[in-house]
Formats: C-alpha cells, sequence, structure tokens
C-alpha cells in the first residue's frame, strides 16, 4: 500500500489533485463522521450490556413476602444470617425499608406506603458463583427453613429485558456502520466513474502512449485514497468531539445505567482506525472501478 | 537525442508490419477499410494520402493498436496484433509513436511534461529525461515555451509539441496524421526533416497527409493511397516493396 504515497511527484500530475476542491473529501467527513458516532454508540452499548451482564450474572435478591412486619423483619434478620455464613455468598446486604420504597415509588406514589400496603424486604446478594439454578436452588434450601415466604432470583432476571434492548440498539448501531460502509462505497464508485470521465481525454492519451491500466489506476486510487483520509479525519475530529460531549453530559447526569455507558481504550482505538479502514474502502473500491472501467477500452 | 539513454538498437526483422485481408468496420455499417494487406519495412519511409474519410486516419488507428480490425490478419513486429492479450499491447505501443491529428495534448500539463509523457510512463528516471526533453524542445524551436500549457500555446505550437511526444521515445514505427497540417512551410520542412533524421536511424515512418506536395520532400518515401477505404498501390511499392534502406547501404 505504502507505494500507493510514493508515485513520483510529475506523475501525480497526470490526474490533477484538487484538495478539497471537490465534493468526494466532504462526502467522505460526512460518512466517517455519521460511522464514527454510529460506532461509538454500538462500543458504548456493547460495553454497557457487558459491564452490567457481568455485574449481574453473580447478584440474587431474596424478597422475604411477609405481610407482618414484625414476623417480616424476624425473618430478615435470620435468612440474612443464614446467608452471610454460606461460601457461596460473598456479600449480603438488607435494603433499608427507605430504600425499597423509593424504588416502587414511581409506581404506587410515596404517601405513607408503609402503613397500608405490606411491603415485602429485600436482601442483595452478591454470590461467589454465577447465579445459576443449582446455585439458586442451593440458596432456597438454605434459607426455606428459616422462612417459608422467602424468594430467591437471580437480578438478570430483572433486568434481562434491558439488556436484550441494549443489545437491540448495539446491533442497530453496528447494522448503520456497515450501511455507512456500502454507502461510502457507493459514492466512490460514482466519484471514480465521474472522475475517469472528466480524465478520459487523459487517459486514452497515456493508454495510447503505452500507459498500462495498473499505472492509470495507481493515479486514481491514490487520489481517492487521499481524499478519503483528508475526509476521514475531518469526520473523525468532529465525530470525537460529539462524543465527548455527549460524554460529559452523561457523566452529569451520574446515575444508573447510563453511567455505564463509556468508551474503553481499545473502543477509541477502534474509533481511531474509523478514516484509515474508510480510506481502504474507498481504495480499493476506486481501484475495482477504475479497472473494471478501463478493461473496457482497449 | 537518446532519450532513453540506451542508443538506438537497428530493426532487426524483415518486417515490421504486415497487413493481410485486413477489414475495419464501425458497428453495424459498411466496412470503413476493406481487405487491406501490404507490408512495411524498418527504415523505410510511406507517404498515407487519400481524401478525406477515405479511411487514412482508420488506417493509422490500426497500426497504433487504438483499434482492432473487424476481419484480416496483422502482425507488428513479428507478431499477431490481432489476438494479441490486452496486457501486452502496452509494450508494443511503447514502440510506436503517435502525432494525432487533433495533437491530444494533456490540457493541465506543460508543454515540458506533455513531451516527457511516453519517457515517464516507461519508467525513465527523472534526472534522466530533463536533457533529452529540453534538447527536443529545442529541436522543435519551443525551449523557451517549456512552461506553458497547451492553451497558450498556437495550433502550430501545440503541433511541434505533439510531434516531439511521439519522437522522444525513439519508436521503432512513427505514425503521423496530418503532422504539418497547421505549420507554416518553413515549419513543415523542419518537421519532415526530423523525421528523416528518425527514419536514417531506422525508425519507420508513416505520414498521412494531404499535401502532395510533401511527397516530393522526402526523397525515396513510399506512397500509399486509400480511396474509399481500398488501398491502392501506385508505385507498386507495397506488392514489390523496394529492399529495407540497412540492406542498400
Amino acid at each position: 500500500m505504502l507505494d500507493l504515497f510514493v508515485i513520483p511527484s510529475a506523475d501525480r500530475r497526470l490526474i490533477p489533485e484538487g484538495r478539497l476542491s471537490g465534493p468526494m473529501p466532504w462526502v467522505i467527513a460526512i460518512m466517517i463522521f455519521l460511522t464514527v458516532l454510529a460506532a461509538a454508540a454500538g462500543l458504548a452499548l456493547a460495553q454497557a450490556a457487558g459491564d452490567v451482564s457481568d455485574e449481574l450474572a453473580s447478584r440474587a435478591t431474596v424478597q422475604i413476602v411477609e405481610a407482618n412486619p414484625d414476623s417480616r423483619k424476624r425473618q430478615t434478620e435470620d435468612v440474612a444470617a443464614r446467608l452471610r455464613g454460606l461460601d457461596s455468598v460473598q456479600e449480603v446486604r438488607v435494603l433499608p425499608q427507605q430504600e425499597v420504597e423509593e424504588l416502587i415509588e414511581p409506581w404506587i406514589g410515596s404517601q405513607e406506603l408503609s402503613n397500608d400496603i405490606p411491603i415485602p424486604s429485600l436482601i442483595d446478594l452478591k454470590l461467589t458463583r454465577p447465579a445459576t439454578g443449582p446455585e439458586l436452588q442451593s440458596l432456597r434450601s438454605a434459607i426455606s427453613p428459616l422462612s417459608t415466604s422467602a424468594r430467591v432470583e437471580p437480578s438478570s432476571s430483572y433486568i434481562a429485558p434491558v439488556i436484550t434492548l441494549i443489545r437491540s440498539l448495539q446491533w442497530t448501531a453496528f447494522g448503520l456502520v456497515a450501511l455507512l460502509a456500502i454507502a461510502t462505497a457507493a459514492a466512490v464508485i460514482i466519484s471514480a466513474r465521474s472522475a475517469l470521465n472528466t480524465h478520459r481525454e487523459t487517459i486514452d492519451v497515456i493508454h495510447l502512449l503505452g500507459g498500462t491500466d495498473r499505472q492509470i489506476t495507481r493515479l486514481f486510487q491514490r487520489r481517492i485514497a487521499l481524499d478519503a483520509l483528508l475526509g476521514g479525519v475531518l469526520g473523525l475530529i468532529a465525530g470525537t468531539g460529539i462524543i465527548w460531549l455527549i460524554s460529559s453530559q452523561i457523566s452529569a447526569i451520574g446515575s444508573g445505567l447510563v453511567q455505564t455507558l463509556g468508551l474503553s481504550w481499545y473502543s477509541w482505538l477502534i474509533i481511531a482506525t474509523i478514516p484509515i479502514l474508510g480510506m481502504l474502502i474507498a481504495m480499493m473500491t476506486a481501484r475495482s472501478t477504475v479497472m473494471r472501467a478501463l478493461k473496457k477500452i482497449l | 537525442m537518446g532519450a532513453l539513454g540506451n542508443g538506438f538498437e537497428k530493426i532487426s526483422m524483415d518486417e515490421i508490419v504486415q497487413f493481410e485481408n485486413v477489414g475495419l468496420r464501425y458497428g453495424t455499417g459498411a466496412e470503413t477499410l476493406a481487405d487491406l494487406s501490404f507490408t512495411l519495412f524498418p527504415g523505410s519511409f510511406y507517404f498515407l494520402t487519400g481524401a478525406s474519410g477515405a479511411g487514412k486516419t482508420s488506417l493509422l488507428k490500426l497500426l497504433y493498436l487504438s483499434q482492432r480490425p473487424s476481419r484480416g490478419v496483422i502482425r507488428l513486429f513479428g507478431e499477431d496484433a490481432v489476438t494479441m492479450p490486452r496486457e501486452r499491447l502496452p509494450g508494443f505501443r511503447r514502440r510506436i509513436g503517435v502525432v494525432f491529428q487533433d495533437f491530444r495534448l494533456v490540457p493541465h500539463l506543460s508543454a515540458f511534461d506533455n513531451i516527457a509523457l511516453p519517457l515517464r510512463v516507461a519508467g525513465v528516471k527523472e534526472k534522466d529525461l530533463e536533457v533529452p526533453v529540453a534538447e527536443m524542445l529545442d529541436w522543435v524551436g519551443l525551449g523557451d515555451r517549456s512552461d506553458a500549457r497547451p492553451a497558450t500555446l498556437s495550433g502550430g505550437e501545440q503541433q511541434r509539441v505533439a510531434i516531439a511526444r511521439a519522437v522522444i521515445g525513439r519508436p521503432e514505427i512513427l505514425v503521423a496524421d496530418e503532422p504539418t497540417g497547421n505549420v507554416d512551410p518553413e515549419m513543415a520542412i523542419r518537421l519532415l526533416q526530423l523525421f528523416e533524421a528518425l527514419n536514417t536511424l531506422g525508425t519507420t515512418i508513416v505520414v498521412a497527409t494531404h499535401d502532395i506536395h510533401l511527397l516530393s520532400k522526402v526523397p525515396g518515401a513510399q506512397m500509399m493511397k486509400l480511396e474509399k477505404g481500398v488501398l491502392s498501390d501506385p508505385t507498386g511499392s507495397l506488392l514489390h516493396p523496394p529492399l529495407p534502406k540497412d540492406q542498400l547501404r
């Protein structure tokens, strides 16, 4: 690929290279800008889904569903104590009543909840192993003598629809990246054909003087690769600017699932390679387009 | 001149070009060229004459491999040019210099760069082409117009650049379509002298022209005449060619 950029300057002049003079660098800049945003969204969502899944994979919740507040409190303390003694449980946290009320407040309001409605107590568990079926069954067996109304559920079951949604959005974003790559290739095909028509006379002359298809193709490839690289860098700068802005706004929200939306260093690395990938797509598309067109000429 | 820097090698084959029953038809129309059979020898000088529309340019296109014939056999440098794979054509085209009727200069390149084009296409290094191109510019009287773009040159100057471009690579065959059409008589004679000089070095020259007065300027030149796509042989030299010059010496 390097020989593409070491064409003698005199040869480069055969096809005029007006930087930013044509629409191509700008079209590619917009494509790369959108690709960067879509890729960043896809990568952030993938990371969020992964983080949430990992975090919840070994978590479980115990509900003590008991109408009598005294009995509920006693059962909760007994169950928590029993769970703390198990090797399979790493961490036990009994959620304070106020925190439970805050959790359900959006659905049933805040006015004297505990007096009117029996609210189950919740125990959040972090296990030493993933919360699989047998693991949960073992926990149920351990606490059932202490509370017949205790229910043990994996935390992942609560968040599963959200994870499914995140995964759907993630794949939609990656689908957009693929579509943008196809659109970029289509734009390059149109541009290469237009350039071929513009320089048809020059190409014919070079051909008749003994120029090979490869020599001519290299000129177009180089021109389009440089356009794509220039547009790609512009798109990357604009895209990362927007991502940075959105990231700072997400940081300002500072809560829950939204907080998990972030980009790791390797996500940034992938995003940084987008202009190079865009350039390669443009270059290969230009090459095959020009080669195909030249083969129609004797 | 020594543009390629390795001196001119004498052509050793017997025939440089051989046409056998060649016909050319564009699309589904009538044949533009019909039943052309002739042989060109290395080091010979040919004038191709004929009225407008007789098929001179079409015949030249077949010679400089811009067109394949509809029928017949063309042998070029001893090889079948009709069935030759497309990939091999550039190598053969580099052995043929062409002066196009409409010059076909690259508009965004200077006179220097236009003349240097065949050498650059052939891979000659920049340092090796500056001197020969400058000499060629001087020879065609455009030494002071080296940086001029074609649009700023007169018709005659453009034609001289086109001729310089055709001969800079020391081609084995030079094909020129009305090369003196846009120059004054003095320049026309100078250009013919250049062609003769090349011819003396062994280049086969084919010049298409309307101007029958030119024929007398080159002693020993053969004449090919096209009439409605059919080649006549007024001097008999195509059917009974004289010995090539190097064999006469």
